[in-house]
């Protein structure tokens, strides 16, 4: 874990344990995670389905708890922390992008953007400025006043980027950002987290696809509620290329 | 966030469910509009009624017999006994400060003028009528002391008698007949509208005495008092008690226009708040929508709300996004209900002859109910709302 001593460590979880009860059966999700997510890497964190992956992201992306062990993020200990302390936390350090987009239905993109500005009290003006700007960023500045209905999955996936973007957070959290979307969108919003990444922006990736982890820079293997093995990807793959190996069609 | 930003997102979710919105608001618009227009009908009654009893002259007093006379038409129930001039008159003498005592017989009676003739109140009071009686002479004038005395057959008429018996001629010294006696009309009176109090304008004014000697009758029905000052009321009242009380002991009662405006307008007031508790009910029920919309709103949102908490929204985010959603429903609904209910009655007041008044506080308590209600019924599901867990939300299909 300390082959990279260099850049800061920007989120640490120490033995988190998490247990909760589903239909009177104790479900022992997490059994001790420790990680560490550093300054500016991708990061994917695999596994398959009920391996915990899913309540690992949870507790990454400051939405849970844990039942026991430490979270620590930007040097602050957020692991009991009040739902609306970890709602502040989030807001100023987590950018979402889910699988199923999560975009707000019939509001535009531009104000879709807006919104966790809204939350963080940026004043109106500013915040139209700074929803502007993520979205040119990802491409979509022909696109602002378009709601998600108007908009193709891979666009309004990358409306969920820009939305992830906007408030500069410390990570963007990608919970199978391709899940829902066909093969050439998929590698297109690949390539915007990749690019992003390239830009200095910590991505962790939370995937069951190994094609898709290996576009990170380290895979995290989550089974059983333990982190099984932790490896360098050597073989990464660069989503411009694979766009440009893809055969010429009319994107949508 | 602040509140301007949660009324912002508020009313886009209203925008975006436009019948709904409508629909849910109906309830209170029905419900508003039902209290001010139902206060207003309360209210305005009141004010005629007040407005009548007040024209029938001021710093009155009335004595009729009986403990517990509140009658204000001086009608005598069954007493056992009845009062009679002699009773004004020695009422006059032992209290000389009373600027008038007047016995008042009240009868009704048939008149005759050639081949026409109606049904008439007959009033009958000494020369000192003129000055508790509310009308006002139009013409000539009303009856002497001589003429009391007397027991004279002149009269003074009401303008509906003088235009129906009398039309195109000026009665003044023409003769009608009273229950078949002829009598030489002195003066008429101005028009004066009918109000809750009867129609002073079918009216005839006669002397007591001669009315006493026409119906067989020696007694009168009420002795009305006039006082100069306002403030001595309460004290003449005293002196009228003490004055008749070595004749008929506590058997009669001594009331003042204001006791009698008092009991009316508490009957008239607990009416009005009947009413409007009533209307109230329809406001409450409005209520209960707009709860259940917000309940069903709350349940379709769940992954709305789930992303809004996931992108940084705190309790108190959530909470005030449905509580502004609930009492915009239902302070709009108010406005619009007020607006129709004073419509109505301003309507129902230029239409038909019941009279309306709109009063600030109904306006101003409908508007308040109204936003209480919203924020009554608006709490549970706003709560209900901002205490959804994220990831479960997130999950909502």
């Amino acid at each position: 874990m300390n082959q990279t001593s260099g850049p800061r460590i920007v989120l640490s979880t120490d033995q988190v344990v998490k247990r909760y009860m589903l239909e009177d059966v104790e479900v022992q999700a997490l059994r001790g995670v420790s990680l560490a997510i550093h300054d500016g890497e991708m990061v994917a964190i695999m596994g398959p389905s009920g391996s915990g992956k899913s309540t690992l992201m949870h507790i990454i992306g400051l939405l849970d708890h844990p039942t026991s062990g430490r979270v620590v993020l930007e040097g602050d200990d957020v692991s009991s922390l009040s739902p609306n302390e970890l709602a502040t936390m989030r807001n100023k350090h987590i950018g979402f992008v889910f699988q199923s987009f999560n975009l707000l239905a019939r509001t535009s993109a531009l104000a879709n953007v807006e919104l966790p500005l809204i939350y963080a009290g940026v004043s109106s003006t500013e915040r139209t400025r700074r929803a502007r700007e993520a979205l040119e960023r990802v491409g979509l500045g022909n696109r602002m006043g378009h709601t998600s209905s108007q908009l193709s999955g891979g666009q309004q996936q990358r409306v969920a980027v820009a939305r992830a973007l906007v408030t500069d957070p410390s990570i963007v959290l990608a919970d199978e950002p391709t899940g829902n979307l066909d093969s050439r969108s998929g590698i297109e919003v690949m390539a915007m987290l990749q690019e992003l990444n390239a830009q200095g922006i910590t991505v962790v990736l939370v995937t069951h696809d190994e094609h898709i982890a290996r576009h990170a820079q380290r895979v995290l293997r989550v089974f059983d509620g333990r982190i099984q093995s932790e490896d360098m990807v050597t073989d990464r793959i660069d989503a411009v290329a694979e766009m440009r190996a893809l055969p010429e069609e009319v994107t949508g | 966030m602040n509140l301007l930003e949660s009324f912002r997102i508020a009313m886009r979710a209203l925008a975006a469910n436009k019948v709904r919105s409508a629909l849910t608001m109906l309830g209170v618009i029905i419900g508003v509009a039902a209290v001010i227009l139902l206060v207003a009908i309360g209210t305005g009654v009141q004010d005629e009624v007040t407005g009548s009893i007040e024209g029938m002259g001021s710093n009155l007093l009335f004595v009729v017999p009986g403990q517990m006379g509140s009658g204000m038409s001086g009608q005598a129930s069954a007493p056992s006994f009845r009062f009679t001039i002699q009773d004004a008159t020695l009422v006059a003498r032992r209290v000389p400060q009373l600027s008038a005592v007047v016995p008042v017989l009240q009868v009704s009676g048939t008149v005759k003028a050639g081949n026409r003739s109606m049904r008439v109140t007959v009033a009958a009071a000494n020369e000192q009528g003129g000055s508790v009686f509310s009308a006002t002479l139009a013409k000539g004038r009303t009856y002497r002391k001589s003429e009391v005395s007397a027991a004279s057959r002149v009269m003074a008429i009401g303008s509906t008698v003088a235009s129906n018996l009398f039309p195109n001629q000026d009665p003044i010294g023409k003769t009608l007949a009273l229950q078949g006696q002829r009598f030489t009309v002195v003066g008429i009176y101005a028009e004066q509208g009918g109000g809750l109090g009867g129609d002073q304008d079918s009216q005839v004014y006669i002397p007591v005495t001669t009315a006493q000697r026409l119906f067989n009758a020696n007694y009168v029905n009420t002795i009305v008092v006039k006082v100069d000052n306002a403030d001595d009321i309460d004290r003449m009242s005293a002196e009228v008690k003490r004055a008749l009380k070595p004749r008929y002991g506590d058997e009669f009662t001594v009331f003042s226009q204001k006791q009698t405006l008092g009991i009316l307008s508490t009957l008239l007031g607990t009416l009005t708040y009947m009413l409007a508790g009533i209307a109230g009910i329809s406001l409450l029920v409005g209520g209960i929508g707009i709860m259940n919309i917000m309940l069903v709103s709350v349940s379709e949102r769940t992954r709305e709300i789930g992303i809004r908490k996931a992108v940084g929204a705190r309790t108190y985010d959530i909470l005030s996004q449905f509580v502004i959603e609930a009492v915009s429903l239902s302070v709009l609904g108010g406005i619009i209900g007020i607006g129709i209910g004073a419509g109505g009655a301003a309507l129902l007041a230029s239409f038909t002859p019941v009279p309306t008044n709109v009063s600030m506080w109904s306006v101003a308590l409908a508007f308040f109910f109204a936003f209480g209600v919203g924020v009554f019924f608006g709490v549970y599901p706003a709560y209900k709302a901002s205490k959804l867990d994220p990831i479960e939300a997130l999950r909502y299909e």
